[in-house]
């Protein structure tokens, strides 16, 4: 007989964590933490409750009663709601009792007496968890014989979303998504009793930015999006995993297809990004992938017309061209709204070239640079500690990132200190929030670094820097310093660049990022005066997207030869030479980056549009006509080359950055270049300052060839402070002149108590009257004039 | 006749002042613009939704759950009558018929002259008065037929003005609680002492 000492051990065993639990659900023994729901912990163990309400990524409510379960108490078995009890030490759970049984089929009765069961004419019908769980859970009959509850059917609740009352069971699922998730509780449960029913406040739509998602976690068809009502049944869709590249959140998606058309985009839980919600404009701009408007064939400009060419005589075209022009005379821009792959044959094309003048951005975010500072993922910026804002209104161009920066201050783990020209999405939920005019913005910075309070909490935890480029009309040195400014006061910060197009950061990453400070501006300039031989656009839109649109179509004008690889004829592409159609969203294979470095894979769906291909694969063609072999002919070659050139892909190379988290790319800092910061003129009292944002619908073209959402941006407008208004003397939607020695615009005014007096607010890229014309590249802020006109 | 007038907003500033949190007072604004006109107005709902930091929505959502807050035009006499139990046996129904053909009009509606409206109601907790009902929530007993004309009569020749006023005032007399009585914006977890005007009195 041996003796065992066990002494050693029990003196090395660690404490046993306080917060552990063990609990048992039909006799398996489950591990739980405490403050779990029992129903969580039977999800992980894949012990299935029924359940309608409840949803993991928000607040229990307990509504629907679908998921009782019964619980051993001291007097005996007794049935609780599982969604609203906590696991607790010993607790012995059963989900499949007789009278768990029957309650959950009361239950499936109860919520079925008034439900109509119009399931064949139904758009959720197929996908239904009230029909799915009324099969698994239900007792097949109801004794319910009377006449069930009538409403008016369907009616619009926004431009995007209709309600059918008879249907809904009152989960409120939507209603917590509208109060919680969005923040814009613009439908609410109304009367009472038997006659409850969600609703808008009359005349008052539900005209959130995240209204998609109520329709997607309604768990039954009383919400639906016009843009797929009645368009396909969900036995017939297919699907693939995807990430969202409308904006660079990055969002992990489903594209729904069915006849080779795409249907739906569906939001899909990524934990470290988007946590199942997407916003509607990324969520319903498959249409536009749709358009009837797409290219399909290569156009040759002939005389002030287009004409359909073939591939290989476009192709043969364009070589002839860069062939005679030396390397430094051509440039690209552009190469953010494709994939890493797309951007990087691009790049390598321009390597293999000699091509230097390349920029993925428009002038209209900011310098490398940003991507030298130690860098932060959403993750950690919600963690916990001091988020410092120096970016656009994020629900107007990131709004999932919104989305999960706003949990974070609700939930009081981040305090946010928002510095911006006026206020936005998150100044409500920010612990301090400063206007700085344009150009004020680094040192309202510096004197907020100042205050004693303020060091006090950005020296109490982790400090996260969101910057982006906040205002059009303020040269982004400012944004840069004010990074700098922080950077250099609490050195552990980081900084969580937010760019907006869907791919900016892979494509910076993969090689398109402006050498030796030749960025698109200077590009532009160049092309202006006449240095540029061949300016190649990919997908780039820069009559469009430059703030200064003069320069842009200086430069657009001045280069001998444009060529646009595009997916529509956009106002750049219609003044090119030679234009390609490309595969679009959903039509292509690839990886994209997100604004955290993040890389996850995108899927084709569908057949591309027409004659359509991937943007790499031009660039591999054009470079071997070139007589430069860059050894690729599959996307897999092209991932291969791409993991072992650019620094840091080679973790994409695994099967990991296909899978739904994808893996955060860390690329080797550039250097930083010295900041110049140009100092604002000082103004006379009768001008206004003008901060220009982007709005989340606007005339970008993925949204304007969406009929949902092409009707939904507000149009050009300025708005300043009532008393401001007062003075100009001009009545609230009545047409004011702004002008400065550049240029005047006639424009819609109207007021805002939330912008700062001297302050004029116009959003960018709207329909309408264009306020670029008065933007200057060289002119660090834009001071107008503005007079009524009558 | 819409958002809250300038002397409502001051009072409504001084209620809201009154709680922690300023959607607390969500309910008496609600009562302070029915007041103001008769009935709740949409305006009023976005207006109130401005004052305690809530959409328009949320406040239609809470008042809409209140049967005494009517969203459309109502006499200036709200009459319930009541129909539950106790009132039907003892002649409820007959005295709905009365009022109907006294009045001209069918329940739930209200006359020409925006004087009466007329409403069935559950039961007004006075089964031992039966039949009963109320005016602008003043209550008459054992009412008669007669008894219910001679009401009628009087609310018309303005007899009874002083007792009771038109529908949406609660009170004749409102009661003012000095502000340094109130909490003010605090946490409802930071409130350790009972209110001021239990005078040192343990809360409960």
């Amino acid at each position: 007989m041996t003796t065992i000492d066990n002494s050693a051990d029990v003196a090395e065993m660690p404490e046993p964590d306080p917060n552990a639990v063990s609990i048992t659900i039909n006799g398996k023994t489950v591990a739980a933490r405490k403050g779990e729901l029992i129903i969580a912990a039977a999800d992980r163990v894949d012990e299935y409750i029924p359940r309608f309400c409840y949803h993991p990524r928000m607040s229990s409510v307990g509504m629907c009663r679908q998921c009782l379960v019964e619980v051993e108490g001291p007097r005996g078995p007794m049935m609780v709601v599982s969604c609203m009890t906590p696991v607790a030490d010993g607790q012995v759970v059963r989900t499949d009792t007789p009278q768990v049984k029957r309650a959950h089929e009361g239950i499936i009765e109860l919520l079925l007496a008034n439900h109509p069961l119009d399931c064949p004419v139904c758009d959720k019908g197929g996908e239904c968890p009230l029909q799915d769980q009324a099969f698994s859970h239900g007792a097949g009959e109801s004794r319910f014989v009377e006449e069930k509850r009538h409403y008016e059917k369907p009616i619009p609740i926004s431009d995007l979303v209709f309600l059918d009352r008879e249907r809904c069971i009152l989960c409120d699922r939507c209603t917590r998504f509208a109060d919680e998730v969005a923040g814009d509780p613009l439908i609410s449960f109304t009367q009472r009793g038997n006659n409850t029913q969600v609703m808008t406040f009359p005349d008052e739509p539900f005209a959130s930015y995240f209204s998609g998602n109520t329709v997607q976690i309604c768990p039954v068809g009383a919400l639906t999006a016009q843009p797929y009502r009645f368009k396909a049944r969900p036995w017939d869709l297919e699907q693939r995993e995807s990430t969202c590249t409308t904006c660079s959140v990055g969002c992990r998606t489903v594209v729904q297809s069915s006849r080779d058309e795409l249907l739906r985009y569906q939001g899909v839980d990524s934990d470290p990004v988007n946590w199942g919600w997407l916003c509607d404009r990324g969520r319903f701009n498959f249409q536009s992938v749709n358009s009837e408007d797409r290219l399909e064939h290569p156009l040759v400009k002939s005389g002030d017309s287009f004409a359909q060419t073939s591939w290989s005589e476009a192709m043969e075209s364009i070589a002839r061209t860069l062939r005679h022009a030396s390397p430094g005379s051509v440039a690209i821009l552009g190469g953010a709204r494709g994939t890493n792959e797309d951007a990087f044959m691009w790049a390598q094309l321009a390597d293999a070239v000699g091509i230097t003048m390349r920029d993925a951005q428009l002038d209209d975010g900011l310098p490398t640079d940003i991507f030298s500072y130690p860098q932060a993922t959403i993750d950690s910026a919600c963690a916990g500690g001091t988020i410092i804002l120096l970016a656009p209104d994020l629900k107007e161009e990131l709004p999932v990132l919104h989305i999960r920066l706003r949990d974070a201050a609700e939930k009081k783990r981040i305090r946010i200190i928002e510095v911006s020209a006026t206020e936005s999405g998150l100044t409500k939920n920010a612990w301090r929030s400063v206007r700085a005019e344009s150009g004020t913005t680094s040192a309202v910075v510096q004197s907020l670094l100042a205050d004693a309070q303020v060091a006090a909490q950005l020296s109490s935890g982790p400090v996260v820097v969101v910057a982006g480029r906040g205002n059009l009309a303020e040269s982004a040195s400012h944004t840069m310093s004010a990074v700098d400014a922080v950077v250099s006061a609490v050195p552990s910060a980081t900084v969580l660049p937010v760019l907006r197009r869907g791919n900016v950061r892979g494509a910076l990453s993969v090689g398109l990022a402006p050498r030796s400070g030749a960025d698109a501006a200077a590009i532009l300039e160049a092309s202006a005066n006449g240095r540029v031989e061949c300016l190649i656009l990919l997908g780039a839109d820069p009559l469009s997207d430059v703030p200064d649109a003069d320069l842009a179509r200086r430069g657009i004008a001045g280069a001998k030869c444009v060529v646009a690889l595009d997916t529509f004829l956009t106002p750049s592409a219609a003044h090119a030479d030679i234009v390609l159609p490309v595969a679009a969203y959903g039509e292509k294979d690839g990886t994209t980056m997100n604004l955290e470095g993040r890389v996850t894979n995108v899927v084709q769906k569908i057949t591309a549009r027409g004659t359509s291909r991937a943007d790499w694969m031009i660039a591999a063609e054009l470079a071997d006509s070139l007589g430069h072999d860059l050894a690729v002919t599959t996307l897999a070659d092209v991932q291969k080359k791409m993991a072992s050139t650019v620094p840091g892909f080679g973790a994409t190379t695994t099967s990991v950055a296909i899978k739904r988290d994808g893996v955060v790319v860390s690329v080797s800092s550039p250097v930083r270049t010295p900041l110049s910061v140009a100092s604002a003129a000082p103004r006379n009292s009768y001008e206004f300052r003008v901060a220009m944002g982007r709005k989340l619908y606007d005339k970008a073209v993925g949204t304007a060839t969406s009929p949902a959402l092409s009707n939904l941006a507000s149009g050009a407008r300025v708005t300043i402070h009532p008393l401001d208004l007062e003075r100009v003397g001009a009545a609230v939607g009545s047409n004011v002149r702004v002008s400065n020695a550049h240029s005047s615009v006639v424009l819609p005014v109207f007021s805002s108590e939330s912008v700062p007096r001297g302050t004029a607010i116009v959003p960018f890229n709207q329909p309408g009257a264009d306020i670029r014309e008065l933007v200057r590249h060289g002119e660090s802020v834009i001071d107008v004039r503005i007079e009524s006109v009558s | 006749m819409a958002r809250l007038n300038e002397d409502n907003v001051r009072l409504a500033r001084e209620i809201i002042g009154r709680y922690p949190k300023p959607r607390s007072a969500t309910i008496p604004l609600l009562h302070l613009a029915q007041e103001q006109d008769g009935y709740v107005t949409n305006e009023a709902m976005a207006h109130i939704g401005e004052l305690v930091g809530a959409t328009s929505a949320e406040v239609y959502g809470t008042a809409s759950f209140y049967e005494m807050f009517k969203f459309e035009p109502v006499g200036k006499y709200l009459i319930n009558i009541c129909g539950t139990m106790s009132c039907a046996l003892m002649g409820a129904e007959e005295l709905m018929h009365h009022a109907e053909e006294r009045l001209g009009i069918h329940m739930g509606g209200t006359t020409p002259d925006g004087m009466f409206t007329l409403e069935r109601a559950e039961c007004q907790a006075a089964c031992t008065e039966a039949p009963c009902l109320q005016v602008n929530y003043r209550y008459r007993f054992r009412v008669t037929p007669q008894n219910f004309d001679d009401l009628v009569n009087q609310l018309s020749s303005g007899q009874l003005t002083e007792e009771i006023p038109q529908h949406g005032t609660l009170t004749v007399t409102r009661q003012h609680i000095p502000a340094d009585r109130g909490v003010g914006a605090v946490d409802p977890e930071l409130v350790t002492e009972g209110p001021a005007w239990l005078d040192g009195k343990a809360a409960l």
